[in-house]
């Protein structure tokens, strides 16, 4: 179905981003993998991680050619816009991303999720507003569908932490250039 | 079926290991297994076991030892550089006839290496784990899922044949999630462990724990009789899986991770017209010779593919009595060999170019 990579700065939440595709995944009967980049990675270094979502069993866990490309920051999309298939999609986040050069042959999403997320006080949750955009612009699951899913991630003790999730979701699914 | 969870292949090890009873666990921390270790400190506490982080391989290994002698159920995990460090121990181990379970999340070498996947570390697990004649079980998982149900195969298999078996991992399969059933393993029937050197009140007569027979004559025979065991497991224990392999002309020979990636490029080539086919050996040794050399009487030619510079390729060689051409392809260092690579290889040994 779709090979993702997710990219941007340590702690920017690029990992939970990936995470929560998965566990859509896995509850919507698909086959599913999840790999981090590892190593000297540190809160501000650059992080990506490779998602596949599919039908079949996954072959390689690392997305080389991705259909989808989530980008955060400007060296990951920098880095990986080149890499992403024809006729894919690249969701970057506008606020921190602005694109030396447009690929005519996939489809270009950008959303200030960084702005959006400072503007209505929840300025760690770009992530979720980027993962709006992504289901948006890619119709991987139902909006309504994921946007439940990431809710329920949150810890049972802390369900605020769930409606704020579902909240910036929402911000990312809704927002038109 | 039980319910699937997501997790690391690390953790899922380590969480399928206490559920075969594993009750301690020795290790120092390394990349791109510290996880299990993570994990272990976590959870064995809490569930009536102990995990000790030691100075040092050389000092986990020799925990092991002592932990395998009385009979518990035991495990250290490492990655390349760390198993070269506890060489001597396993030796020891096996020479002492002990059973334990023993992670190689292999990462590139050698020396220190890299800290990306690879299967660099075959040829150490297959042919020289520590000195003298002998061999190890060595298992290769190739998802998270036989991560956790080859664990619990492993410590059925060390407490049967009473050695040490090693989960020969990398760090791919060790860092990636995917959903996990823990009820896959079916424990098998374990023989009562005669000879730990557990407490008894002096109801039997004490066991020994050993590894020195100064006379040779001794010494022979203790590793004749080991070899008898092999045999044994060489007959009974051979795990193996195959997809395409009936009508093949290349038989793709792949085990761990890159088996899943070659999978993909075996699709990707029989949408072509080729006729090709997966051979994945899950033990490593013994290694599944007879079974591959069945294929030759079908097969053309076959494609050795690793992460390495061709540790297997011997082996297939050997188990096919060099019946067809053999060729290898593979990436190394911490780089992951991709479906396109690998076509591209395949291709070539259709067209006989080897």
């Amino acid at each position: 179905m779709a090979g993702i990579l997710l990219a941007g700065f340590g702690g920017q939440g690029i990992l939970f981003a990936g995470k929560q595709l998965i566990v859509a995944g896995m509850k919507n009967g698909k086959e599913v993998s999840w790999l981090p980049s590892y190593g000297p990675e540190m809160r501000g270094g650059t992080c990506n991680c490779s998602v596949n979502i599919d039908d079949e069993p996954i072959g390689s866990p690392l997305v080389t050619t991705p259909d989808i490309l989530l980008a955060m920051n400007k060296p990951s999309y920098d880095k990986f816009v080149s890499k992403v298939a024809a006729g894919g999609t690249v969701v970057y986040d506008s606020s921190l991303v602005t694109p030396d050069e447009i690929r005519a042959d996939i489809k270009s999403c950008g959303v200030p999720a960084t702005k959006l997320a400072n503007e209505n006080g929840f300025p760690k949750l770009a992530n979720c507003i980027m993962l709006g955009k992504l289901m948006k612009e890619t119709g991987l699951f139902d909006g309504d569908y994921f946007r439940e899913s990431l809710r329920a991630a949150s810890p049972k003790a802390k369900p605020e932490l769930g409606e704020m999730n579902a909240k910036a979701f929402a911000i990312g699914y809704e927002y038109e250039d | 079926m039980s319910e699937k969870l997501l997790m690391k292949g690390n953790e899922a090890l380590a969480e399928a290991a206490i559920r075969a009873g594993c009750k301690l666990f020795f290790g120092y921390p390394i990349t791109p297994q510290t996880e299990l270790a993570e994990y272990m400190a976590k959870q064995l506490p809490k569930r009536d076991g102990m995990c000790l982080q030691a100075e040092s391989e050389v000092s986990a290994i020799n925990m092991i030892y002592g932990a395998a002698a009385t009979g518990s159920r035991c495990i250290t995990s490492t990655s390349s550089p760390g198993v070269s460090l506890m060489s001597e121990g396993i030796s020891y181990i096996i020479g002492s006839d002990l059973p334990c379970v023993l992670v190689n999340v292999q990462r590139g070498g050698p020396g220190l290496g890299g800290i990306q996947p690879a299967q660099s570390d075959y040829n150490q697990a297959i042919r020289g784990l520590g000195h003298g004649d002998q061999h190890v079980i060595v298992l290769a998982p190739n998802s998270v899922q036989e991560m956790a149900s080859l664990t619990g195969e492993a410590f059925d298999l060390a407490d049967i044949y009473r050695m040490p078996c090693m989960i020969l991992a990398d760090g791919a399969l060790g860092q990636m999630m995917e959903p996990v059933d823990f009820g896959a393993h079916t424990p098998r029937e374990i023989p009562a462990k005669t000879w730990a050197t557990n407490g008894h009140k002096n109801a039997r007569k004490h066991n020994v724990v050993n590894s020195l027979y100064i006379a040779p004559e001794e010494l022979e025979q203790t590793v004749l009789d080991r070899f008898e065991r092999y045999a044994e497991i060489e007959e009974k224990e051979v795990k193996y899986d195959t997809y395409l392999t009936e009508d093949a002309d290349i038989v793709v020979v792949a085990y761990g991770i890159t088996a899943r990636i070659a999978k993909t490029a075996v699709r990707m080539a029989r949408e072509q017209g080729i006729k090709a086919g997966l051979f994945r050996p899950i033990t490593l040794w013994p290694f599944p010779s007879g079974e591959l050399k069945a294929l030759s009487a079908t097969a053309s030619a076959f494609l050795s593919v690793e992460m390495n510079m061709g540790q297997m390729l011997g082996d297939v060689k050997l188990a096919i009595d060099c019946a067809k051409p053999v060729s290898h392809f593979g990436r190394t260092g911490g780089m992951i060999p991709t479906p396109d690579e690998i076509l591209v290889h395949i291709k070539k040994a259709v067209g006989g170019d080897n």
